[in-house]
């Protein structure tokens, strides 16, 4: 018996091909994120500066005069923050009443297919959509349409996660805490949100990851101001779109902004969805697989 | 008999199928009795009648009574999760707690504010892993997740979970099907253990752990009690044709 490898026999072949098509994928794709951080880093380092993170745009600013960008980062802040947690008020429930009553039913496909749909619809279309209510309904851009827009967006993401999360729930656990005289209140907070609540958060820094940098769908909703919002009804500037506009711009120094911009987004960015899976992972030490 | 759970004409239903039919039984008090039939005979059904799981089940309908210490458990009046904290139940397959060992143990005291103090909590922890033989597998390590542990440690840790609540009766499903050989003679041995004090029930597949373990005998076969008594009698002399056929291993 002869048990040296073969290495020209097809099935060796094969699974080498197929090896090297992954690998180069990989490269692939590890070479385009790679590129893309330095591109944004070499270009937008220099030009990061303290004031741009400390101020608002003064007088000349789109032409390569003093001032920051303060106003977006606070505006993008808001933005994601009231996006994510309207997003959270409203897909909490469906998850629940999907899980609760109706299940794997016809319905709950349904239901699951129509936010399969919603999660593809491009944010740009939820802007426009955004946009439209907003002339019927007589607003104008403001923070809270912008709100509005950008939780429309991030619902379907977070809504599926939690699904996931609710229906991988093991029925074993509920009973074993029933079967030792629990109440089903006790089972729900002592049991199941401890079994849950590490996908529940990193279903939510995920869909807040992806609204934070989402440009189209506050383009027409949130509007664009130099100012910092005061109220809900006051427009704001936000991140992407101070990217957009100043990447446009025909001033060179003002470019080198919009890649610092650029920088700063995708440094909040790293550091939700870096802290949601460190924060995942210390919850998750304790769940039930 | 001292009879610890009795069965009186009890009738229990999925939807439209019968599950058990017109049971009516004595479990003696302190003994490990077993209850033993084929798959579908009900074996599982009557456990769950117990500690009222049985009503867990959508669908599922109930007639008769269960007395535990001459109370129906079944009485408007009752309060189930205090049936449940006298009727203890180790499953099939162990299920931790999404929490370190320690957590695991303290919980049903917790909830039932069985212990006041820290230092009380502790040491009925270190108690009730030493009654189950884990103390010295896992004092290291009690805050380490209780899925860390393998699946025979896990039973075991299920079973000091079941008795930190201080049950009186102790319901085990086939609880040593799901184990590899050492670790199921480890919780036989700690079931053996403990029967001078609780109540055991358990439901078995295996002939040969029934006769190992049981000192009482519920013979079942299509939801239906043909015979029960005391191990020895059903084992040396059944009465009836089917319990016979079934300690033969025709079926």
């Amino acid at each position: 018996m002869s048990i040296k490898k073969k290495h020209f026999e097809r099935r060796h072949l094969v699974e080498f091909l197929m090896k090297t098509i992954m690998r180069i994928a990989l490269v692939i794709v590890a070479g385009a994120l790679g590129l893309i951080l330095w591109t944004i880093i070499t270009r937008g380092l220099p030009s990061l500066s303290w004031s741009m993170v400390t101020q608002i745009p003064k007088g000349g600013y789109y032409m390569g005069k003093e001032g920051g960008i303060l106003n977006a980062i606070i505006g993008s802040a808001y933005l994601a923050s009231g996006g994510t947690l309207l997003a959270i008020l409203l897909s909490l429930p469906i998850a629940l009443y999907l899980k609760a009553y109706l299940g794997d039913s016809k319905w709950g496909d349904y239901v699951r297919l129509a936010l399969d749909v919603l999660w593809g619809i491009p944010s740009i279309v939820y802007g426009a959509f955004g946009f439209a209510l907003m002339i019927m309904l007589g607003m104008r851009a403001s923070l809270l349409a912008g709100i509005i827009a950008l939780a429309l967006v991030t619902l379907p993401i977070m809504t599926r996660a939690m699904d996931e999360v609710i229906r991988r729930m093991p029925v074993d656990l509920e009973h074993a805490a029933l079967a030792l005289g629990s109440t089903k209140f006790e089972v729900a907070i002592q049991v199941v949100t401890r079994q849950m609540l590490p996908g529940i958060i990193t279903g939510i820094l995920l869909a807040f990851g992806r609204g934070i940098g989402d440009a189209a769908s506050v383009l027409f909703t949130a509007g664009y101001t130099d100012r910092i919002p005061t109220s809900l009804m006051n427009p704001t500037a936000s991140l992407p779109l101070a990217v957009f506009f100043q990447l446009g711009s025909p001033y060179p120094e003002v470019r080198e902004r919009g890649y610092a911009a650029a920088l700063i987004l995708t440094i909040i960015v790293l550091i939700v969805s870096l802290g949601s899976r460190l924060l995942a992972s210390r919850l998750n030490k304790y769940t039930v697989k | 008999m001292n009879a610890h759970i009795q069965a009186k004409n009890l009738n229990a239903f999925y939807g439209s199928q019968q599950a058990l039919k017109d049971v009516n039984i004595e479990i003696p008090r302190n003994k490990i009795t077993a209850i033993m039939g084929p798959s579908g005979c009900g074996k599982t059904t009557l456990l769950k009648t117990f500690n009222r799981f049985f009503e867990l089940t959508e669908n599922a309908r109930l007639s008769g009574e269960v007395l535990v210490d001459g109370q129906n458990i079944y009485d408007k009046d009752v309060d189930v999760t205090e049936v449940r904290k006298v009727v203890g139940l180790l499953a099939q397959r162990p299920s931790p707690l999404p929490m370190s060992i320690y957590d695991n143990i303290a919980y049903g005291m917790r909830i039932h504010k069985m212990k006041n103090e820290r230092k009380e909590y502790k040491a009925a922890v270190r108690h009730y892993l030493e009654i189950t033989g884990l103390w010295d597998e896992v004092h290291k390590r009690l805050h380490d997740p209780a899925t860390s542990l393998s699946i025979g440690q896990q039973q075991r840790l299920c079973l000091a979970r079941g008795l930190a609540v201080e049950p009186e009766i102790i319901l085990g499903d086939e609880p040593t099907s799901a184990l590899d050989p050492i670790s199921s003679q480890n919780i036989e041995q700690r079931l053996h253990e403990l029967s001078n004090q609780y109540t055991i029930v358990i439901v078995t597949h295996t002939l040969r752990q029934a006769k190992r373990l049981a000192d009482h005998v519920i013979f079942m076969y299509l939801g239906e009690v043909i015979e029960a008594g005391s191990a020895k009698d059903i084992f040396n002399h059944p009465q009836h044709e089917r319990t016979k056929q079934y300690l033969e291993g025709q079926f």
